[in-house]
């Protein structure tokens, strides 16, 4: 039986899996989108006081910090217990390219390199960790919610505004992948 | 109880998100350089089965455990914030390779460099929040 787990899940069986985790939230009375929580975190540390748009009932939304604190759990277990020995069946044509820029594919979930306390001592570190942090955490909340608001959530209730938004998730991804990773490294 | 629920719900969207591969960097790579069929399958079979479901909590006005009707609620009618919003979020995401559930996920995968990345993201929604008066929406 674990040895049946611990294979990769083939995408046509996670895709739908996600879909029964927005179901689920949504019969518990909640809804699919993780970004919120972020919001939820200022406001519970006091940040309502100084910028309105934190001066909520953030209590109503605990039920979603405990969403978030679930899937670190979770994290936490897949990669425990669940793993497979085998590495990453990741595309050739993106090993190949990835190396062409100097990060090499190490059969994980992350380069080594760039994802590590080290890292955050050299500039190209700090724009990839605390950069893209901050620009998904302000974009998210700029468009109203991130991948699971609105391309899952949105989408599924065929939302022209989550199509926009989704619209642009890509047209920032291929940005920085096509045009600022050949000039950053 | 309510929160154990959503714990629970939570737990396995974790383990679902790193089976899945989802949480990769390089899978978020392959996927901004079309490579690969696999982050397209998974987010196309989740909108196809969330389609269904959305749909038949509407037509058949589905109610929650508690009983109470679902509200699944319409966004905002504007195009600014959405494409402008959403074109700085996918920078972000390019670069981290991971969007917040993700973030969340890899955390518990033992990555402890994400604080610092989760910890950005909350510094970056603060920052919304002081600029949102200044921003088209």
């Amino acid at each position: 039986m674990i040895e049946f787990i611990q294979q990769p899940w083939p995408w046509y069986v996670t895709g739908p899996m996600i879909a029964l985790v927005m179901m689920t939230l949504l019969w518990l009375g909640g809804s699919f989108g993780v970004s919120s929580t972020m919001r939820t975190i200022c406001s519970s540390v006091g940040a309502g006081k100084f910028v309105s748009f934190f001066d909520f009932d953030w209590k109503a939304q605990r039920w979603n910090l405990m969403f978030a604190l679930g899937a670190i759990i979770g994290g936490f277990i897949a990669s425990n217990w669940l793993m497979s020995p085998e590495p990453l069946q990741l595309s050739d044509a993106t090993v190949a390219e990835l190396l062409e820029l100097g990060i090499p594919f190490n059969g994980g979930f992350l380069p080594d390199d760039l994802f590590s306390w080290e890292s955050l001592k050299t500039g190209r570190g700090l724009f990839f960790l605390v950069g893209g942090g901050f620009l998904v955490g302000f974009g998210a909340r700029w468009a109203g919610g991130c991948t699971s608001g609105h391309a899952i959530s949105g989408l599924s209730n065929l939302q022209l505004p989550s199509l926009f938004a989704v619209i642009g998730f890509f047209a920032g991804g291929l940005i920085m992948t096509h045009l600022f990773f050949p000039l950053i490294f | 109880m309510k929160f154990l629920q959503y714990l629970i719900v939570g737990i396995l969207f974790g383990i679902i998100m790193t089976k899945s591969e989802a949480i990769s960097w390089f899978r978020i790579q392959e996927m901004f350089r079309f490579q690969s069929i696999h982050m397209y399958g998974i987010i196309g079979t989740a909108l196809a089965v969330g389609l269904v479901v959305t749909h038949a909590i509407k037509r058949f006005q589905l109610k929650t455990i508690d009983g109470d009707a679902i509200e699944i609620r319409d966004k905002n009618k504007s195009y600014f914030r959405y494409i402008l919003g959403g074109t700085l979020f996918g920078l972000g995401w390019a670069l981290s390779g991971a969007c917040p559930g993700p973030m969340y996920t890899l955390l518990g995968n033992g990555f402890s460099i994400f604080v610092v990345v989760i910890v950005s993201a909350i510094l970056g929604t603060f920052t919304y929040g002081v600029l949102r008066k200044y921003l088209p929406h």
